[in-house]
């Protein structure tokens, strides 16, 4: 019994009026833990009592500690009939539990109602003693930290970074028992919010085991997700990266960890292995249990491992043998883990070697229910299937590891499609072994690795690529390989080497998909599922090139499933990398040359396309110094217009000619347009509108090539839901409202936060749901950071003025034209979509079909896939891309360098009465360092209403609700003695109405972490010392547990 | 395509103040939109009607749910739903309970509770404020009424300390209440000249001057009505009209004391018998409730109208 918990009672204000004789309330409070009610004395005739109560105090175990939510419900009493409840509020006591976050929790939370909403507030005080043995029970994890931030957090130092964790819970969704249909609504969902509050107290709790026997303390970029799967369940499933982490002792040290990075190579972290290595290291990274020509198929079939191109093996003549080395080690450094899986998206310098592209794969389910909770094999079972292909897939890439991993489900019905995508990647092996080989690799390693491009290059042997890619040398080193294009789901990594600044690119895409019931509804959704991630793929590729740029980070694709359509929605950051080639132009070409008109309106189409890029090139800043190839000795260049199935390339001469069918080095990017249907591509592609003069958008963390935040930072939630009139349900009409339902809220966001111009946009992360038949919903959560501008206007300058004229651009008759593309479903893209269809294919085809009674499988698609890949083969023959110039760039651009990053800022809003709780789904606040991180904060509420209209319809109902959510998160943060919560998401938000009932109701799940932060002003003193305190060794935490 | 949702909710409360001006002065949605595009936003900004709608309504709805905690400002300060800063929470209170002195001049001294209601729409087309615009205002000066009707106390102190408005605004409610409390007589057609602020300007001397407080300022007791006692002594003052010897001694003390600071300093003193027998005879009658109310039709009557008739220079009291 390694515990107590002491509850204080103080006071209530702003109650409501319970008793309408005499317009007051004689409220009382009852307060529970596990199943030990304390009650306070009713205080007579107030809506301000004082109840001052004595210390409540509960003696209970760890394990229960960190499972039971302390939950304190406000009461009205009355003498004659049941006392009416006022409201509850549920305390999450998991941040008392660890040495060095929060030490009280006190303040006043906002009393919460299901049905009511928030009524009044009440002022709480918890503590809890801990006893010494606590850390010996296993059946507890007290002490492990937790955090969401994707990234190691501020103030500490990662020693060791341990790997993947994951970890699922299931139980019955009470909304689904019998007893729902008695009791009243308000139960129900106090009794799920209850459920839900206890599965991820349980579910913290197996994760923080498994870190501890890990040896780690704490769990960094948690993301815990439930799914609601209606009869069949409720799932509550959490990944992570467990970590041993070390509080840094000097206030010094909270600088971000970028300003010296040989400094802070020595810091970094060794990482224990997470997992196998690539089985061949050097031969073929492709592993040979496919016959080679599948496995050309395969690599194809994976649309987004596109791009990613990777230069080691044999490729880079200094490369070769070192890497030959780094990859034994790092082999059998990673041996040891089931899944190398990191769930961080920034690292510590040095950390990352290279990168080879994004990984993901999907599968489709049917739900069935969950028989026993305790054995929840199938979801682990389908999850674990997942991974291996991840797994797979970075192995192709010749990575031993994926990083930026996030997995995610879309569940409509008794369909679910499970989601798994990540970034390929090759870790430093310095990190990934013991001492031993530092010292002798360390010289090579640094010279190797020319700051800003290492992690550009390809990770594998070039001779045995697993899809076909355009390699070049190195823009920036000279040395290695680079693809002509990288897509990945991290973010920018602080050291690269970026020209411009960077903008949001979103692809998106709707397909019909006729109603069906199980398997035949399963089935129809894998069919499409291949297309949808092509098209989703050859957007992204499109508006990538469009706006002259030539790497993608934070990528995110989402399919969601819905009763008779598929939605996709990608968004990424685009920028442009030194180290890549440039991009070249999109070059249009038409399907029926002998009609003089339709040439003219190609070119005139050409001409319009053409201007936008240069357009788009100048509002970016994109304007990479040019040096001339002989000078600098590229390999690379011919004139344009080369035929494409010469590649000149000289070191690389022996590569594989099937390559050059889809990645000739020529000058474009072929569109060809004959029908109506491929219009629709090239009019999304012109006319997305860029943000008005003085915004920017990124999905990722910081915006490249913007480094002088101010200190106001606005985050908001957003949703739009529209009604789709069910006539005329196309394609094409589908995508054009749901294109037009994007745009016109990123419009409406812009206008809206016109007042913080010149701003960006940070961490814009749409959320689409399809909550019924004809209902598209959109979720936005983003902050809005204001910025320097004069010191932006020195780079700006007239981008203003070319905005205006770039409206002219998008003229209308570019739709005309008809686009091959889409028309027959045949990619002329090289790089087509199926490959969960291959994969599974290879991997599933001795699977007896039985199997496929509760999940549905890729594997019957192996044969039309193939004849498939036939034919895009042959298409990809029109496809031209390359690069013309080559780049160099002296310029060094860290975004978030320690000199930038550092602004004057504003003094802190001091609010006499509420303090201000700033939130930010970012790591990091801008102008300010973090000093303590409080604890995680995970809160998931329902509400409902039956009098839908009188709280001012939909809109009012959920406007209320969300503002409600703000209010209880800040109230914890604040109670907790934070300031503000960072890394905040909402991870659901889920609506549902019934207009003719009245009713709606909404589930939302919000986390972040909570953190004290200090305004940079106020630690001006402090920072002169920082460079002595920076070397100095780190105390060690003391809560490493054994 | 139709929105069925479309919300925008900020961790801060986003404030537009000119739609919180639109939304103060009672326009609907579809007014407010299109007033806001006559003010070339559109243009400024190069966003669509569409856009303006949409953010117009999200705004309306905020003010909605706001209007709420308005209505008890100090709730305001201490809720925890809306992050806003306290400058802004100043401003939205500040907003929200100023006034239009047209419709003031309108319902002054008029009972705020009966009929007054039913009277609302010819305000409203008489001043040209919108109908809810007018029921705000009632609503207003009804909640500050009622708050600090039975409270002891400075008038002035107690709306500021409930109602968190600025001093001036505070002094002007003070001289509503005050009005409405004790049903000055004030939408007679001969009062009409005064503006609001000369009555609010005899409220606060009157608050200062006739109270029970002004008596005793021992007794911390209410500024609302007027001293009976005082009231009652007033009536003694007949002997100023009555005795001979009293009404010179009287006017020679009141000349020396304004000789010099009146312009029209001749005409009053060859008026003071008449004019000083009218604010008599106004002041005796002001034990009966009646006559109070009646104080300022009869002021104008007897006491400024004879002055204006010889032409004095407007000079209230």
């Amino acid at each position: 019994m390694p515990g107590k918990l002491k509850v204080k009672i103080v006071a209530g204000r702003h109650l409501p009026v319970m008793d309408r004789a005499s317009d007051l309330t004689d409220a009382f409070v009852e307060v529970k833990f596990g199943n030990t009610t304390f009650k306070t004395d009713v205080y007579l005739k107030s809506l301000n009592p004082q109840w001052n109560s004595e210390w409540f105090k509960f003696e209970v175990d760890d394990e229960d500690l960190q499972d039971e939510p302390l939950q304190i419900t406000v009461l009205d009493h009355d003498t004659y009939s049941a006392n009416d409840a006022i409201g509850k509020v549920y305390i999450d006591i998991d941040p008392l539990l660890y040495s060095e976050a929060a030490t009280v929790i006190s303040g006043w939370f906002p009393i919460y109602d299901t049905i009511h909403g928030i009524r009044g507030e009440i002022n709480v005080v918890v503590k809890v003693d801990l006893f010494n043995d606590l850390n010996r029970f296993r059946q507890s994890s007290c002490g492990v930290k937790f955090f969401c931030t994707t990234s190691i957090p501020k103030c500490y130092r990662a020693v060791i970074i341990h790997g993947f964790v994951e970890e699922l819970v299931v139980n019955e969704d009470p909304e689904y028992q019998w007893i729902d249909r008695i009791r009243t609504p308000r139960a129900s969902n106090e009794a799920r919010q209850r459920l839900i509050s206890l599965m991820s107290g349980e579910l913290q709790r197996k994760i923080g085991l498994k870190v501890l026997e890990m040896r780690g303390n704490a769990v960094v970029g948690y993301l815990q997700c439930f799914d609601l799967e209606g009869e069949s369940g409720l799932v509550v499933r959490a990944i992570g990266t467990a970590c041993t982490l070390d509080k840094l002792s000097s206030p010094a040290a909270l600088l971000p960890a970028c300003n010296s990075p040989s400094r802070e190579m020595k810091e970094s972290p060794l990482v224990h292995p997470p997992s196998h290595g690539c089985r061949s290291t050097h031969n073929s990274p492709i592993h040979t249990a496919t016959g080679s020509r599948l496995t050309q198929n395969f690599s194809v079939s994976v649309p987004t491992l596109i791009y990613t191109g990777m230069g080691s093996g044999s490729a880079g003549k200094e490369g070769g043998p070192f890497k030959a080395l780094l990859r034994q080690q790092t082999q059998s450094a990673l041996e040891q883990r089931e899944f190398p899986f990191f769930t961080l998206t920034a690292f510590p310098p040095g950390f990352l070697v290279h990168v080879g592209g994004v990984v993901s794969a999907r599968s489709v389910k049917l739900l069935d229910r969950i028989h026993n909770p305790d054995e929840p094999e199938t979801r682990d079972a389908w999850w674990a299937e997942i991974r291996q292909e991840i797994k797979s897939h970075a192995k192709a890439l010749g990575c031993h590891a994926v990083v930026g991993y996030s997995e995610s489900t879309s569940i409509c019905e008794e369909v679910c499609i499970l989601s798994a995508s990540g970034t390929a990647a090759v870790l430093n092996p310095r990190f990934l072994q013991d001492g031993t080989v530092e010292g002798c690799l360390e010289p090579r390693l640094e010279e190797n690795l020319p700051a800003g491009c290492g992690f550009c290059h390809i990770p594998y042997d070039e001779l045995n690529m697993p899809f076909p890619a355009h390699l070049t040398y190195c823009n920036n080193c000279r040395k290695q390989k680079v693809p002509d294009v990288l897509f990945t789901t991290i973010d920018l990594p602080v050291d690269a080497t970026v020209i411009g600044k960077g903008c949001l690119i979103q692809a998106r895409l709707c397909r019909l998909k006729k109603k069906a019931q199980a398997e035949a509804n399963a089935t129809a959704i894998s069919n499409l599922l291949p297309f949808m991630e092509y098209e989703v793929h050859t957007q992204l590729m499109n508006k990538l090139k469009l706006k002259a740029m030539n790497a993608l980070f934070g990528l995110r694709i989402q399919i969601t499933v819905g009763e008779n359509m598929l939605m996709g929605l990608a968004s990424a950051t685009g920028v442009y990398l030194a180290a890549l080639p440039t991009p070249g132009g999109i070059q249009i070409a038409g399907k029926t040359p002998n009609d003089g008109s339709y040439e003219q309106h190609i070119s005139h189409m050409q001409k319009k396309i053409n201007d936008t890029i240069a357009k788009n090139k100048e509002l970016y800043e994109i304007n990479p110094p040019e040096i001339s190839e002989e000078i600098i000795g590229s390999p690379i260049p011919e004139p344009r217009q080369r035929s494409r199935l010469l590649r000149s390339q000289s070191e690389s001469s022996d590569e594989v000619t099937e390559l050059d069918l889809s990645h000739g080095k020529k000058d474009a990017f072929v569109l060809e347009i004959d029908d109506t249907d491929a219009m629709e591509d090239v009019h999304s592609l012109l006319t997305d509108v860029p943000p008005p003069s003085g915004f920017y958008s990124c999905n990722t963390e910081i915006m490249p090539g913007i480094n002088n935040w101010t200190s106001e930072i606005q985050m908001f939630t957003s949703v739009r839901v529209i009604r789709l009139s069910s006539l005329n349900l196309t394609n094409q009409a589908l995508n054009k409202n749901f294109n037009d339902l994007c745009e016109n809220l990123l419009k409406s966001l812009y206008f809206k936060l016109r007042s913080m111009i010149p701003c960006c946009l940070c961490h814009v992360n749409f959320t689409v749901s399809l909550p019924e038949d004809e209902l598209i919903q959109v979720t936005v959560t983003a902050v809005a950071i204001t910025f320097d501008k004069n010191q932006a206007l020195q780079t700006t300058k007239t981008h203003a003025e070319k905005l205006l004229q770039r409206a002219s651009t998008d003229n209308e008759e570019l739709l005309q034209f008809p686009l091959e593309l889409c028309s027959d479903s045949l990619p002329s893209h090289p790089f087509p979509p199926a490959k969960e269809h291959l994969e599974s294919a290879s991997s599933n085809s001795g699977i007896p079909a039985a199997q496929r009674a509760t999940s549905v499988d890729y594997s019957s698609f192996a044969d039309r896939c193939s004849s498939w890949i036939e034919l895009i083969k042959l298409k990809a023959q029109t496809i031209r891309r390359g690069s013309i110039k080559t780049t160099v760039t002296v310029e060094k651009a860290s975004p978030m360098g320690e000199g930038n990053f550092r602004n004057r800022s504003a003094p802190p809003c001091a609010n006499s009465t509420v303090g201000v709780v700033k939130m930010t789904p970012l790591s990091f606040i801008p102008g300010a360092k973090i000093t303590k991180y409080l604890g995680i904060i995970n809160m998931f509420f329902i509400r409902e209403t039956t009098s839908l209209r009188e709280e001012g319809g939909v809109s009012g109902f959920l406007h209320a609700f969300i503002a409600e959510v703000f209010a209880m998160v800040r109230a914890h943060v604040a109670a907790l003695g934070g300031n503000a919560v960072v890394s905040y998401i909402m991870k659901q938000c889920v609506f549902m109405e019934n207009p003719n009932k009245n009713q709606a109701q909404c589930l939302i799940n919000v986390s972040g972490d909570a953190v004290v932060f200090v305004r940079e002003s106020e630690l001006e003193v402090v920072s002169a010392q920082q460079p002595a305190a920076n070397c100095q060794p780190s105390c060690p935490g003391g809560e490493v547990t054994t | 395509m139709t929105s069925e949702l479309d919300i925008f909710v900020g961790n801060t409360t986003l404030i537009d103040e000119d739609v919180y001006r639109l939304w103060l002065d009672g326009y609907s949605v579809s007014d407010a939109v299109v007033l806001r595009v006559c003010s070339g936003i559109l243009e400024q900004t190069g966003a669509t009607a569409a856009v303006l709608q949409s953010d117009t309504m999200d705004h309306y709805r905020t003010f909605h749910m706001l209007e709420r905690l308005l209505h008890a400002p100090p709730k305001m300060l201490h809720q925890l739903i809306f992050q806003i800063p306290p400058s802004r929470q100043a401003l939205l209170i500040e907003s929200y309970y100023a006034f239009d002195e047209a419709f003031v001049r309108e319902v002054l001294g008029k009972k705020l509770f009966k009929g007054t209601k039913k009277d609302l729409d010819d305000i409203s087309t008489k001043t040209g404020i919108t109908l809810k615009s007018c029921r705000r205002h009632l609503d207003n000066f009804k909640r500050v009424f009622k708050v600090v009707e039975e409270m002891r106390g400075s008038l002035v102190d107690n709306i500021q300390q409930h109602f968190l408005l600025s001093d001036r605004l505070a002094r002007d409610y003070a001289a509503i209440v005050f009005f409405a409390n004790n049903r000055f007589e004030t939408g007679k057609k001969k009062l009409h000249y005064l503006s609001f602020g000369d009555f609010a300007f005899c409220a606060e001397l009157m608050i200062q001057n006739w109270t029970l407080r002004a008596i005793d300022s021992q007794v911390d007791d209410m500024d609302m009505d007027l001293d009976k006692e005082f009231l009652q002594d007033l009536k003694e003052l007949k002997v100023l009209v009555a005795d001979k010897d009293l009404l010179d001694l009287h006017k020679s003390l009141v000349c020396t004391a304004l000789r010099g600071k009146l312009g029209v300093f001749s005409e009053m003193e060859a008026n003071f018998k008449n004019l000083s027998r009218g604010l008599v005879n106004v002041a005796a009658k002001l034990t009966h409730n009646k006559d109070v109310r009646d104080l300022f039709v009869d002021l104008v009557e007897k006491f400024v109208e004879p002055c204006r008739s010889d032409h004095w220079p407007l000079n209230e009291y």
